[in-house]
């Protein structure tokens, strides 16, 4: 179903990432050389999975073709903000570089791609939010790109990727929650692999269609890695917000982590609480794509095992294509749910959202 | 309706050791740690297995993580099947203290004089006035 009021605050949202050539002015002279010399400006740096002509990467209606980068503003409105009537669209831009093992250069595209976002997304309309880019590889990098940007309250959360080189709960990874939680910004675990490792536990699958249905398994691996090493328990401020994860998995990997803690609790005793306590209160999923069943009464059984009305965060995961018209909603979701996911609980976990200057005529 | 039976004498129930025994038609566990005694339910509230086989120990917490406290030495035990933990002296998991729980029963060393006077089943033990005996009220 549709939206049933304006002012949804889109908690996913994937602008069309920069060419190389409009980075190039946020980088040194150095790298600026080096990317023209080794024939990279050519190279558009989109992950295998979200090449254009991949399925399901963008709806047949959406995302007219761009010729150059000064339409990905126009083409945003045009096609999500103002159909839409959103209040918000948080913009994560996916940008391969941040699987380069060239740290230096990959260093270089991360912060040009996040300076790129500043003037030319959250510059151009007020409605606009966006993450902050960075590779778990260099969490130091990770670290100075939060510092650096994180003043500027347009910027809303932190973007990683949900398979890197080790489980993301793991203690090389703390600088990066340390510097997020000190600024009240998010971590924002989005779907996706530096493709380091097999996507799947199993090894590497042949088919686009395997890669899509790995992701929610990766998503409950980084949950209990969160959970096991300690993460909400050391970062007790911060929140984990999963995009594009798929969201029916939740209950299931509740109920799990509850039977699994009785029995191994002495393996990590800074659990106190029972698990899905502590996940329902720190964890947030975005709604699009939503793997759930069609039918209503089903879905209402479905949400009923969430044990919460706070965790699911409206989005629309444009331009990928999880739905037809202004659908973004499934049918099912009682009204007073979906004003919690629309509005009140993108504005509770976005506490910045009211920090910057608002779009005009919005009411507070 | 309860019971008090003489389970056995000090002597025969040496610290640190276990004993199962039948009190009012129940399996008992009985612990004695150092010079208390503990008694549970012989039967895990979770699928049914006998704690007597459990391994008893101390309770690990944690202030934060990669900080290892163990703390009650040998008040929690743990059911062999499944490593839920239950605090002896209360019988209460300790992930789920409210709902998970096997029932405990006071426990009391007596002299034999003492045993003369109550009602107490101690066959088949012998109690001799003098000595002392552990008494399971169940």
């Amino acid at each position: 179903m549709q939206l049933p009021f304006a002012g949804a605050i889109d908690c996913d949202t994937h602008p069309a990432a920069p060419s190389i050539k409009s980075l190039l002015p946020y980088m040194t002279p150095y790298w600026r050389t080096q990317l023209v010399e080794r024939s990279l400006h050519t190279v558009n740096f989109t992950f295998t999975s979200a090449k254009p002509n991949v399925p399901l990467s963008r709806r047949a209606d959406w995302r007219a073709p761009l010729e150059e980068d000064a339409n990905i503003v126009p083409t945003l409105r045009q096609e999500l903000l103002d159909p839409f009537q959103l209040r918000f669209a948080i913009c994560n831009v996916l940008h391969g570089s941040i699987a380069l093992f060239h740290q230096d250069m990959a260093a270089a595209i991360i912060s040009a791609v996040n300076d790129w976002t500043r003037d030319h997304l959250l510059a151009s309309d007020p409605r606009l939010r966006a993450s902050i880019l960075v590779s778990p590889t260099d969490p130091a990098h990770a670290v100075s790109e939060i510092e650096r940007l994180g003043e500027d309250k347009r910027f809303v959360q932190i973007l990683l990727p949900v398979m890197g080189e080790l489980p993301l709960g793991r203690r090389i990874y703390w600088p990066i929650f340390e510097a997020a939680q000190r600024l009240q910004l998010p971590i924002c675990i989005h779907a996706g692999s530096l493709h380091r490792m097999a996507t799947t536990g199993g090894g590497w699958p042949s088919h686009f269609v395997e890669d899509y249905i790995a992701q929610s398994a990766a998503f409950e691996n980084v949950l209990v890695s969160l959970l096991a090493e300690g993460v909400f328990r050391k970062f007790d401020r911060l929140t984990f917000v999963l995009a594009e994860s798929g969201v029916s998995w939740y209950p299931a990997l509740l109920w799990r982590n509850d039977r699994m803690w009785r029995a191994t609790r002495r393996e990590v005793p800074w659990i106190e609480r029972v698990p899905h306590e502590i996940i329902n209160e720190r964890v947030r999923l975005t709604l699009q794509p939503f793997d759930g069943p069609e039918d209503a009464a089903a879905m209402k059984r479905l949400i009923d095992h969430f044990d919460s009305d706070r965790v699911i965060l409206f989005s629309t995961d444009y331009p990928h294509a999880h739905f037809d018209g202004l659908n973004a909603l499934p049918d099912g979701l009682s009204d007073a749910l979906i004003q919690r996911i629309a509005i009140d609980n993108p504005a509770e976990t976005y506490t910045r959202l009211a920090l910057a200057p608002q779009p005009a005529g919005a009411s507070a | 309706m309860t019971a008090s039976q003489v389970i056995s004498h000090i002597d025969d129930f040496p610290p640190n050791t276990r004993k199962v025994v039948e009190v009012n038609g129940r399996s008992v566990v009985v612990f004695r740690v150092e010079d208390e005694f503990y008694a549970l339910l012989n039967r895990c509230p979770h699928e049914g297995a006998e704690l007597c086989k459990g391994r008893l120990g101390g309770l690990v917490v944690s202030s934060e993580p990669g900080e290892y406290d163990m703390t009650q030495e040998n008040q929690f035990l743990r059911c062999p099947w499944h490593g839920w933990e239950f605090d002896i002296k209360t019988g209460q998991s300790y992930c789920d203290p409210r709902k998970t729980r096997t029932p405990r029963y006071d426990v009391a060393v007596k002299s034999g004089g003492a045993l003369q006077e109550g009602p107490y089943k101690a066959e088949p033990i012998k109690v001799s006035l003098d000595d002392l005996y552990v008494v399971v009220h169940c």
